[in-house]
């Protein structure tokens, strides 16, 4: 459908019905003849094929409101019968009898129906992200960012968020296993007393100990005493996502490894060469959101810009206010112009590629920014360009400015890549009489050319031990598995980012007896078992003897960190010869290789929700949309728009990847802004073991992942013909914008936001042009509201994550994502604008907006959904019958509704996890956010109880509380002095669809970009 | 012809009319019933482990609410004593009743005691103690006689049309903050005024209309506002 304006522009806004893929010619020349600027949320919608219109005028996409099982229509009506029949008597059942159960001794801090929050912290890739965690009567239900902690200010992210289901998963590893039967803790120490004393004769010549990074003090010091029992003991570090390539470049640079640190907040020029440094997974990530988002903000203070050159499309490349994407060989050679012409300027005006004439920008405002810029150079970048981008920020002397360098994390840091090579090496020769490996999978995400798992097969080790949360595909080929006690369960401790030790102290007793590497490293070292309790707190006594020992342990315990352990910047220089060391790059890790204009580069990168594969079964990070795709439950191949045309694929296309004469196949999906001749593949999928949630969802690209480099070219594509079905929420709720109507993203550039600083403002009809009754909530102590700022925002998703914990939000599963059933009360919309090869991209976090004039509550036949006097939008389970006209009559379609029994009633585990206060919503309930109305509760009753008004910034919402970035702020808007009236307040500040008059309680802060005038023209 | 007998017509008069009537009167026994106590177990004890009485400890005793129900000012849930509590008492005294000896099995052997919960509100309610004792609501005007109950029941039906009747109209039961823990306190009357902040009350609705105020009571629109008590 085409509709035009007055002035007869073109505009489309058409649809896509799940399943039907547009042809990208039409995307094309659509594209072509559109002016100004145009706000996209997929491809399909930018194209247009006829049943757009009727997608967006549903609440839920086709087939979600029909009935699909395999029971028949005619079953299913006289099943609804009865069931109608008897609706009316539900009010009538006898509530049963229940037990209650007091402690025989109580505790003397617990106060039964208040929460109480430890510190401690998460650890992925041995940084540890700190944490408060929630608990309910000796339950963690909720994990909070520690907000004293420099590390995390407050703010979380998606991993550490969602660990908390991890803990509770009943597809957790339950018991010690020997070949495949159950085994107890003695057995294990029996069966291992003979091999330990037959290495002690040969001083350990066959044991080998394969970890993933550790950055535990405590466990350190451990394993430096079992090595000193056994000196020809190896200790091998292996993770498939892993920071090799920053410990050459750092030894290239500076001839020793150091970890580079990186103060945003002082930056005014940010170049990122391939960092995806605002995403989960990136160390410091947390902190990084913190300081980027502090500069971002165009009101206060000198806005930074952010340069980003990349290899894929990423959250980070969509806040960039300049974005190169190209293929992750060539980016060496962008960097390398980048040094030359930050050095020495560049000569001309002539440009003889794209690379050049953005390097040449990039670089000129990186010399007016000497001492407040930055340059970062992405974990999968080989060692050459991270040395570069040493090599230019000691150049612009942002040294000691924005970049600081410190002692490794790392206790062990050697290269991960040559560390498991080998061990292979030693496996396959017969070295190796006692493999003990502590967490990690590398039978499934070793590199491709080991073939890890049979080399642990078929290579006759006596005695494989693994230790690990789940059964994997590692333990099934150990003889002896031990089910390791999760953080949550286990003492340890860990360094966050910049060092600071935080005591990992457990919230509840191991649920099903596990082990924590602590334990088993002190058991192995022997001479009597050792808790890790004690193992963790005698160590800390040998680094802080003396009398004071139990007050400095109670503080670091109560903080959350140990005084005094953060890490002092390292005062190093780039080696004088490190030009010519360049030159000669070690084998394997060239960065100046040359790709032919047309070869085919294979991208692997760890996964935005699942990482390497170790939470492919946790239900709420295979649910998460992935920041740029809304991809759930899959991870297709992602390629370029111009590639896809020229290969004739489309999305879920199936197509065979030939890597080195390996094969696998997958679906495609086209990803706007990808770089061309280029295919991203993410890792962690298609697992084989990992349990009912991740067993069989997605594809497996390990096998073709060797060891040389993050990236490869030589991949040969071809279509299969098949297709199939991939579920993103991509399409999914998406609001109405009819011609005429202002865009729901708002954007302008910083200057002309400075020209007219009120752009995104529109008319807003007169308040009293309605016919809802009005009621005086400006009379009442507290009207709710909420503020979201754009521009803070960085589609980190983990707001989502927060909420679904935070409310009792179930998981759907695949199937029912297709048909639009997710559950999320929170979505994050990604928007594109402009030129599909390298779009803008803008997210927008959508709660409910809490309409003052809602129209979901005049439709509801039962009063199932009504408005309370602090101006929230009360939805009432206990009344709600299932009629969905809330839903179909909310145009920001936030709403969600249980089609099916979606929560898990059965598994006791599952029950523990979940938040008392919030109710456990059933089949046929509609449900939605609800500004986290039982904290609003809880602050309220106590701020009563002590005769005083809530404190602004006390009481937050789920959301609000651990974003890392601040994007999201809620409060009183009664007070006009509350953070969140302030940005109601700001020139900014528009609400979506504001022509309706609904009033939303919601509004949203327009996004600003600092665009250079270099690159625009 | 005429098929049917000319007293049909009666008959069917009657019919439709006493539909109408047996209608509501099935209608009416619905309701009834589930107002009653076979459906809220209103004045109904429950099987307990130990008969514990309210009366002895309270009345006979005179041990006060909060020595058992500790969290009751400062958390939604009142609290249930522990073993411990029982034990504190009955280590010295009746150590050889036979009646108790689930509690000392309990305090033996380490594990609970399992009671049955009396006051039982459904899942989807949420209940906060400490703010209605803090807004002046006694124990025993929603517990009833506590101090008079043998074994414990819950006085009234717990159902929302109960809760209700005093969110929208709290003035009628409320009492000062130091007298709601006092089981034989007795609502003012010409006879046995109350006296607050000096000024002697004869009768409950200008106590409550002042306590309203003196507690800050939110407005009943606040109170009587679905998240109140559900989310």
């Amino acid at each position: 459908m085409k509709t035009e304006d007055e002035n007869g522009k073109q505009l489309h806004r058409e649809e896509v019905c799940p399943g039907k893929k547009l042809s990208l010619d039409d995307a094309h020349a659509r594209l072509a003849e559109t002016k100004g600027p145009e706000f996209w949320r997929s491809l399909e919608e930018l194209a247009g094929s006829p049943e757009w219109q009727e997608m967006m005028h549903r609440e839920f996409p086709k087939g979600a409101s029909e009935w699909l099982d395999s029971v028949s229509r005619r079953g299913f009506l006289k099943l609804m019968g009865a069931s109608l029949a008897m609706a009316g008597m539900t009010a009538c059942t006898k509530q049963p009898l229940e037990p209650i159960v007091p402690y025989v001794r109580q505790p003397e801090e617990l106060i039964p129906g208040r929460p109480m929050f430890y510190a401690t912290a998460f650890t992925m890739g041995g940084y540890a992200a700190p944490l408060l965690v929630e608990s309910h009567m000796y339950r963690p239900t909720k994990i909070e960012g520690n907000d004293k902690h420099p590390a995390s200010l407050g703010g979380t992210d998606i991993f550490a968020q969602a660990s908390i289901l991890e803990m509770y998963d009943p597809d957790r590893s339950q018991t010690i296993n020997n070949m495949g039967e159950v085994r107890t803790w003695g057995n294990f120490l029996e069966a291992i007393r003979g091999p330990l004393s037959a290495q002690k004769a040969v001083q350990g010549a066959g044991i080998r100990i394969l970890t993933r990074t550790v950055s535990s003090p405590t466990l350190a010091d451990q394993m430096r005493s079992l090595l000193k029992l056994y000196p020809q003991a190896k200790w091998h570090v292996y993770e498939p996502v892993n920071r090799d390539n920053v410990l050459e470049g750092a030894k290239l640079a500076f001839g020793q490894p150091v970890e580079t640190q990186y103060k945003l907040e002082n930056a005014d020029v940010i170049v990122s060469l391939d960092a995806d440094f605002l995403s989960a997974g990136f160390p410091g990530n947390v902190r990084y959101i913190r300081d980027f988002t502090k500069r971002r903000d165009p009101d206060s203070g000198k806005m930074s810009r952010l340069y980003m050159i990349e290899s894929t499309t990423s959250a980070t490349g969509a806040k960039a206010d300049h974005r190169l994407p190209m293929r992750a060989t060539e980016i060496g050679q962008v960097a390398e112009l980048l040094e030359k012409f930050v050095e020495e300027g560049h000569p001309s005006d002539v440009f003889s590629s794209k690379g050049e004439k953005f390097a040449a920008a990039v670089a000129n405002d990186l010399r007016a920014h000497h001492g407040s810029s930055v340059v970062i150079a992405g974990d999968h970048q080989p060692d050459g360009v991270h040395a570069i981008a040493h090599a230019i920020n000691q150049t612009l002397g942002n040294v000691g400015k924005t970049v600081f360098y410190t002692e490794p994390l790392d206790v062990n840091p050697i290269n991960h890549t040559e560390s498991i090579k080998d061990l292979v090496a030693d496996m396959r020769a017969g070295k190796v009489d006692l493999l003990i490996i502590m967490g990690g999978n590398p039978a499934y995400d070793a590199p491709a050319e080991l073939d890890f798992a049979n080399a642990l097969k078929n290579t006759n080790i006596p005695l494989r031990v693994h230790l690990g949360l789940y059964q994997d595909e590692t333990a099934e080929l150990c003889q002896w598995h031990i089910n390791e006690a999760h953080y949550l369960e286990a003492w340890g401790d860990a360094r966050a980012y910049d060092g600071t030790v935080t005591i990992v102290q457990p919230l509840i007793a191991p649920l099903y007896s596990g082990k924590s590497a602590y334990e088993l490293l002190a058991t192995l070292a022997g001479p009597s078992e050792t808790t890790g309790y004690e193992a963790v707190q005698s160590y800390w006594k040998k680094q802080h003897s003396g009398a004071d020992f139990d007050m400095f342990w109670r503080k670091s315990l109560n903080d959350g960190w140990i005084e005094g352990t953060t890490f002092a910047p390292k005062q190093i220089a780039v080696k004088a010869d490190l030009k010519s060391v360049m030159d000669r790059p070690t084998a394997g890790r060239e960065f100046r290789s040359v790709l032919p204009q047309g070869a085919i580069e294979i991208n692997f990168r760890r996964d935005p929700s699942i990482h390497d594969g170790r939470f492919s079964n946790n239900g709420w990070l295979q649910e998460l949309p992935k920041p740029m795709s809304k991809m759930t439950w899959d991870n297709p191949v992602l390629i370029g728009p111009p590639m896809a045309e020229r290969q004739g694929l489309k999305s879920e296309d199936v197509i065979e990847i030939e890597l080195n004469g390996k094969k696998v196949t997958a679906p495609v999906w086209v990803q706007a802004g990808h770089p061309d001749n280029s295919i991203t593949v993410f890792l962690g999928y298609g697992r084989r073991r990992a349990g009912r949630v991740g067993t069989g969802a997605g594809f497996d690209f390990y096998p073709l992942r060797n060891s040389s480099a993050a990236f490869a070219s030589g991949v040969n594509i071809t279509k299969t013909g098949e297709s199939y079905k991939l579920a993103t929420t991509q399409g999914y709720q998406t609001m109405d914008t009819p011609v005429g109507q202002r865009p729901l993203v708002r954007t302008a550039s910083l200057e002309e936001y400075h020209k007219e600083p009120d752009f995104a403002r529109e008319e807003e009809p007169p308040k009293d042009l309605t016919l809802y009754k009005p009621y005086p909530y400006e009379k009442e102590p507290y009207a709710w509201g909420m503020a979201i700022d754009l521009n803070a925002c960085v589609g980190c998703n983990n707001c989502i994550v927060a909420c679904q914990s935070e409310n009792n939000i179930a998981v759907v599963g695949k199937e029912q994502v297709v048909l639009g059933r997710h559950m999320h009360w929170l979505r994050v919309d990604a928007y594109y604008q402009g030129d599909r090869d390298n779009p803008k991209a803008y997210f927008q976090p959508v709660p409910c907006m809490q309409c003052e004039n809602a129209p979901c509550e005049v439709v509801c036949p039962v009063g199932a959904t009504v408005h309370s006097s602090e101006g929230l939008n009360d939805m009432v389970y206990n009344r709600c019958v299932g009629t969905r006209y809330c839903s179909n009559n909310c145009p920001y379609k936030v709403r969600r509704f249980n089609f099916l029994l979606f929560q898990d009633w059965e598994t006791p585990q599952l029950k523990m996890m979940r938040n008392p206060d919030v109710t456990v919503r059933s089949r046929g309930v509609m449900e939605k956010c609800t500004y986290c109305v039982q904290r609003i509760s809880e602050h309220r009753i106590d701020s009563e109880r002590e005769d005083r008004k809530i404190q602004d910034g006390e009481l937050q919402t789920a959301c609000q509380q651990s974003c890392p970035a601040n994007a999201i702020v809620f409060g009183n808007i009664n007070d006009p002095n509350s953070r969140v009236s302030k940005l109601k307040s700001n020139p900014r500040n528009y609400s979506l669809l504001a022509d309706l008059n609904t009033r939303p309680r919601t509004t949203y802060l327009a996004e600003i970009r600092n665009p250079s005038e270099e690159l625009e023209s | 012809m005429q098929i049917f007998h000319r007293s049909t017509n009666t008959i069917s008069r009657a019919t439709i009319y006493g539909a109408v009537f047996l209608i509501a009167v099935l209608l009416w026994a619905v309701l009834e019933l589930q107002r009653s106590p076979y459906i809220t177990y209103a004045k109904v004890a429950r099987p307990q482990p130990v008969p514990f009485s309210h009366q002895h400890h309270v009345a006979g005793l005179g041990i006060d609410c909060r020595y058992c129900h500790t969290s009751v000012e400062t958390s939604s849930f009142a609290g249930i004593p522990p073993t411990k509590t029982c034990m504190n008492c009955h280590s010295q005294i009746w150590t050889g009743a036979a009646l108790l000896e689930p509690v000392r099995e309990s305090f033996r052997s380490g594990k609970s005691l399992v009671w049955t919960r009396v006051n039982d509100l459904p899942d989807f309610v949420y209940f906060n103690h400490s703010i209605h004792i803090n807004k002046g609501v006694g124990c025993n005007t929603c517990h009833g006689p506590v101090d008079r109950m043998p074994l414990m029941f819950n006085e009234y039906s717990l159902q929302m049309e109960w809760c209700l009747d005093c969110h929208r109209d709290p003035a009628k039961n409320l009492r000062p903050r130091d007298q709601v823990f006092n089981m034989r306190y007795l609502p003012p009357s010409s006879l046995k005024p109350v006296t607050m902040d000096g000024k002697e009350y004869t009768d409950q609705l200008s106590l409550g209309t002042d306590l309203v105020k003196k507690y800050k009571l939110r407005t009943v629109t606040d109170i009587t506002s679905c998240s109140t008590c559900h989310r």
